[in-house]
């Protein structure tokens, strides 16, 4: 949001001087203000047509289930919670607690692994660090199925399948490339001079990266943050071939929540709703860090 | 050019009046000791992600079923034959080929008009870009969940809905999968990926020195002038980099074909394909060998991605 008003009120003063005279208003009017506000109205109803299936499904969680398969639409039925009493009554908890536990560890293993490797490819730069940092990233490109059938057979013979700590494994390395480049992009930008004074006043490796360094790369560190937890939570294709009932995630419940008796689009709808909201309260909560975290630094 | 940037910084803590020797061992701890914080995240990156894509190299020469594995043996090129001449296979690299290509395009053409929109002062515009993030903060299975039952069902479905709500009793009621199964996918990706291409080009537009445009404006360019040769090119290495981040992501997607159409109707990826020769056909040898087929052909199209992506990142590098 910052970012949005900056630029618009720099825009003015940034403008050569002779812009300002009679020529600066010639510009303001430009455009006729009808133009304007009607793409100001385009504006919003382009985002209502992208918000609408998700404020459609929250209008239909609250609904009963014969209320929310109707033709046409029964959009003024009586609210009920009859959606979210069939979802919790299925026993989502363990699921979204497997979520959550696998989210959080496997972030701050990413960050732990991440934070040193960033260093040793930014401030003091291992030769040819920009092929180390290329390999990261191609490791990306790499499709996860194709090498998850031996992950698979592995598990199998070492007993590790159905267990929460092979999906964090695998979470770590799935995200460690991007945090990798988000946070190599933020140390970049730490002042040279700041490390050297460090280094004159004595301070060891791990006080210049607790004291000099963190703080200034801190909202990176955010950053990959919110973009690891985010992609491990919405993680479905290694949780469904790698776990089964105990060490389940939420997306792998909520594939198997659809039932092909009765009426079922309530509670279908709240469930949605509810695996989502971790991600959308951290990312209406940090839209900015969301950016950064999505183009992994490269853009601000 | 790291290495000559480094040479000097390595060396500064050495007197001069000592051995020529001395320096070099103190360079080459000092090599390691800059190599030392990077080698965890490497190693664990490289066991995690490059020892299973070997095993699957292996896996791929072999005639290894789960449900017959007294046959268990060398193959050598017979699954790479069976994956090249079986037709399912072929439709899932066609089908993984257009997905990834529409869906890509489509958002970064809507995420791009749409960016131009949100770029402009109106009343209220914190508050639409808010409402164009939502679909992306949606957990994947649970947005296509949505689309398939909430949106796309014949009977009750919203879309069927308000063409009877618009149309009356007699409004058509398409059966929205069934009859376009891999336009269906593809609409649901489109609504979840506009507003990741939207975010990263509307931040590039943000970044673009405005002074530079209100001074083509002066001197009386008109804004398809100024869009075409001052915004574009602005705008080139954002659309690169939400266009390659796109396609490493959709050209993956499992999720939606999982769920809205189990791979059915001829709209089963690679992904899914691969998936399902390894989890419900059981055939590892075969599975793996498609698996080789797609990381040849992912490393192909990733060597020009990474030359892009080089270039991107290349101001930044210094």
């Amino acid at each position: 949001m910052s970012a949005t008003q900056t630029s618009t009120t720099s825009r003015m003063p940034s403008a050569p001087a002779g812009a300002r005279g009679a020529a600066g208003a010639q510009i303001v009017h430009r455009r006729p203000p009808k133009k304007a506000a009607l793409l100001g109205v385009l504006a919003w109803v382009i985002g209502l047509l992208f918000a609408m299936p998700v404020l459609w499904m929250a209008l239909t969680s609250f609904h009963k289930e014969t209320d929310a398969a109707t033709n046409p639409p029964s959009v003024f039925a009586p609210l009920s919670l009859e959606g979210y009493q069939t979802f919790f009554d299925a026993g989502p908890w363990p699921s979204l607690l497997n979520s959550l536990t696998a989210s959080v560890i496997s972030t701050i293993l990413v960050l732990l692994l991440a934070f040193p490797a960033a260093y040793a490819l930014s401030i003091r730069p291992v030769r040819k660090w920009t092929d180390v940092l290329f390999f990261f990233l191609s490791t990306k490109m790499l499709p996860i199925v194709a090498g998850i059938l031996p992950i698979y057979l592995f598990a199998q013979q070492v007993r590790l399948l159905d267990n929460i700590w092979l999906l964090i494994v695998l979470y770590t390395s799935m995200n460690l490339p991007i945090a990798v480049w988000m946070l190599r992009s933020f140390l970049a930008e730490v002042p040279v001079e700041m490390l050297e004074a460090a280094q004159v006043d004595g301070a060891s490796l791990t006080r210049t990266l607790r004291d000099v360094i963190a703080p200034v790369v801190m909202p990176g560190i955010a950053s990959a943050a919110l973009i690891c937890f985010i992609f491990s939570w919405n993680e479905l294709l290694l949780a469904r071939v790698l776990t089964g009932t105990t060490a389940g995630t939420a997306p792998v419940f909520l594939t198997g929540f659809v039932t092909s008796q009765g009426l079922f689009l309530a509670k279908v709808c709240a469930a949605s709703l509810v695996v989502s909201l971790p991600v959308l309260v951290a990312g209406f909560a940090a839209q900015d860090k969301l950016v950064q975290g999505l183009s992994m630094g490269a853009v601000r | 050019m790291s290495t000559t940037t480094q040479a000097p910084e390595a060396t500064p803590p050495t007197p001069s009046t000592e051995s020529r020797e001395r320096s070099t061992s103190l360079a080459k701890a000092g090599d390691w000791a800059r190599r030392a914080p990077l080698l965890p995240a490497l190693v664990f990156v490289i066991i995690l992600t490059q020892l299973p894509f070997l095993a699957t190299l292996v896996v791929s020469f072999m005639n290894w079923n789960a449900y017959y594995p007294d046959e268990r043996g060398f193959a050598g090129l017979d699954n790479f034959r069976r994956v090249f001449t079986d037709t399912n296979t072929r439709q899932a690299v066609v089908v993984t080929v257009l997905l990834t290509v529409s869906v890509v395009v489509i958002s970064l053409l809507l995420g791009l008009g749409i960016a131009l929109l949100l770029d402009r002062k109106f009343r209220g515009r914190g508050i639409v870009r808010t409402l164009m993030i939502t679909p992306f903060l949606i957990v994947p299975v649970a947005a296509a969940l949505l689309w398939k039952h909430a949106l796309y069902n014949p009977e009750y479905g919203l879309f069927n809905g308000l063409l009877k709500a618009v149309f009356g009793e007699n409004a058509p009621q398409p059966d929205w999968i069934t009859n376009n199964p891999l336009w269906a996918i593809i609409a649901a990706l489109v609504w979840q990926w506009t507003p990741f291409m939207m975010l990263i080009l509307l931040a590039g537009l943000q970044s673009r020195p405005l002074d530079v445009v209100e001074a083509a404006r002066i001197d009386g360019a008109s804004n398809v002038q100024i869009f075409k040769s001052m915004t574009l090119p602005h705008l080139r290495q954002y659309i690169e980099l939400s266009a390659l981040l796109g396609a490493i992501y959709v050209v993956q997607n499992f999720d939606h074909v999982f769920t809205i159409t189990s791979g059915g109707l001829g709209t089963a990826n690679l992904p899914y394909f691969i998936y399902q020769t390894f989890y419900t056909a059981q055939d590892y040898g075969r599975a793996s060998a498609a698996g080789v087929v797609v990381v040849i052909g992912t490393i192909i199209i990733a060597t020009l991605a990474l030359r892009t992506a080089f270039s991107l990142f290349k101001e930044e590098t210094r």
